[in-house]
């Protein structure tokens, strides 16, 4: 019961936070400020996590073929295809959920209990709109740049790391790379990246918002910020395989 | 003028405001008194929209503000200045783009203009010259006194101010206090101030409201709070032993 109340207040929130915007010049530069906050803050973490994802992906892969039957490339290919498919998408997104949500939830958080949300709604100012919408545009519009950067380095890694142990050579890997390429993959990645991105700021947000109490439970919806788009970031990308695989 | 006619506002079982009515004249401090729990809070969200009255009205010069939809309500919001119990300043802010954020947001104001104005309302609460400074860089003293900068900026018709003083030392509430006064007079706001502090009574209380157990308890001017025998305000403005001993020696 409680949880058919929440998602019908999620929702009523996305409408508010969709409705015309007071001042346009004032959000353009909050949006330009949130694109450094979300975006551009987390391309270090992003990096460093692909090329080690790129990396063991394909050590496993390597070690895990046995057959003689299987050519060298194969390692190349199913490093590409699993990182471009479900590695770089959805598991950098888990983790953007965690890092990007609880920035958001805490920040939110702490100005709905610091009554900065009341003194924007004061002043006639829409608080959802002018906190929320942003942080949406931002991160729908930047992170596909993250997972596109996060393949390539994914890839890297994978190249590094094969190469550098001698499982295959430097020809073999990068023909499984290009082997069998679909640029529809590619598509279907940053469908999903948009997705998962739109899921990550609007939860967040709405458990920032919401948030009743003092600084513990900030806190409390920052925890909750990132399992519940974690939690929606699963469903979400179950759905959404079905739906543009099959 | 504000307006306020049998208001009552209840959360699940706990109905914190009864009946509530009361008049807020323009160019007065207005204060709204009582222990903590009885309601203060709730009533002044409630005459501003924060929070919607169960039944009841709050008229704005004789305009409905119960009655109205978003969209009417942001014209009136317009007109409000409020100051929150913890100054509510935007922390990713200074304190002279603080000011200018209603601005930016209302008016069609120029750069210029806008720092101006800023530098003006800066002036008027004896803080020129701190225009760079972060709100985590002022003592709670100076944030309040941005905060009522911020409220001023658009000039507001009416302000509200939810414990001006709380946690502030008593010169520095005083300051505070004199502050709300004068500007008040200067611009003939409909002010409305919360407290529980009897200092700030008897220093600005032009007329004042007695909340207890969510009731218009008692009314008045402070000369008659002073005289006045009803039993719950005896216990709240000689809650000490201290002054109910000077009480009874002034007899
Ligand atoms: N948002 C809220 N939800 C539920 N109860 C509330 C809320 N705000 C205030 N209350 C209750 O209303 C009563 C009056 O609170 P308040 O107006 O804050 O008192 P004060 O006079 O100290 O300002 C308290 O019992 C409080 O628990
Ligand atoms: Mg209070």
């Amino acid at each position: 019961m409680n949880y058919i109340v929440s998602i019908g207040k999620y929702f009523g929130m996305l409408r508010y936070v969709f409705s015309r915007p007071e001042r346009f010049k004032v959000y353009h530069t909050r949006t330009f400020s949130e694109i450094e906050t979300i975006g551009i803050n987390s391309l270090a973490i992003v990096a460093i996590l692909s090329v080690f994802m790129g990396a063991v992906i394909s050590l496993q892969t390597a070690s895990n073929m046995d057959s003689p039957l299987l050519p060298k490339y194969t390692i190349g290919y199913i490093t590409r295809s699993s990182t471009i498919l479900e590695f770089s998408p959805t598991i950098i997104s888990l983790i953007l959920a965690g890092k990007v949500g609880s920035n958001i939830a805490s920040e939110v958080g702490t100005m709905r209990v610091t009554e900065q949300i009341d003194a924007l709604e004061i002043m006639g100012v829409n608080s959802l709109s002018y906190l929320v919408l942003p942080k949406v545009i931002a991160a729908v519009f930047f992170f596909p740049f993250l997972i596109i950067i996060s393949m390539g380095l994914s890839l890297v890694g994978g190249y590094l790391a094969v190469t550098t142990t001698n499982l295959a050579s430097h020809e073999e890997f990068v023909y499984g790379i290009r082997a069998f390429f679909k640029m529809g993959d590619i598509v279907y990645a940053l469908v999903k990246t948009v997705c998962f991105a739109f899921i990550i700021t609007t939860v967040s947000s709405f458990f920032g918002y919401y948030t009743k109490g003092g600084a513990l439970d900030v806190g409390k919806s920052s925890t909750q910020a990132v399992v519940w788009s974690s939690i929606c970031i699963l469903l979400a990308n179950f759905v959404l395989t079905q739906l543009l695989l099959l | 003028m504000i307006e306020v006619k049998n208001i009552n506002k209840s959360f699940g079982k706990n109905h914190v405001l009864h009946d509530f009515s009361a008049q807020f004249e323009a160019g007065q401090v207005n204060l709204i008194i009582g222990q903590s729990g009885q309601g203060k809070s709730v009533l002044t969200k409630c005459i501003v929209g924060l929070l919607e009255v169960d039944n009841g009205n709050v008229l704005y010069d004789g305009r409905d503000f119960s009655q109205m939809d978003r969209k009417e309500r942001k014209e009136i919001r317009k007109e409000i200045g409020m100051l929150f119990q913890g100054s509510a300043l935007f922390d990713s802010m200074t304190v002279e783009e603080n000011i200018m954020f209603p601005l930016k947001m209302f008016t069609k104001m120029s750069k210029a203009e806008m720092q101006e104005r800023a530098d003006f309302c800066l002036e008027r609460v004896n803080l020129s010259g701190r225009n760079k400074l972060l709100p985590a860089e002022c003592s709670g003293g100076m944030q309040k006194r941005v905060a009522i900068a911020r409220a001023i900026s658009m000039n507001p018709k009416y302000l509200f101010c939810d414990e001006p003083n709380s946690g502030l030392d008593p010169s520095t509430s005083i300051l505070i206090d004199n502050l709300i006064k004068e500007i008040t007079y200067e611009y003939n706001m409909t002010t409305v101030v919360i407290t529980h502090d009897m200092n700030s009574v008897i220093e600005i209380g032009d007329h004042i409201v007695f909340i207890h157990t969510g009731r218009n308890w008692w009314q008045g001017t402070k000369e008659e709070i002073i005289k006045t025998d009803n039993k719950e305000i005896i216990d709240f403005v000689y809650a000490s032993k201290f002054m109910k001993n000077l009480k009874g020696k002034l007899g």
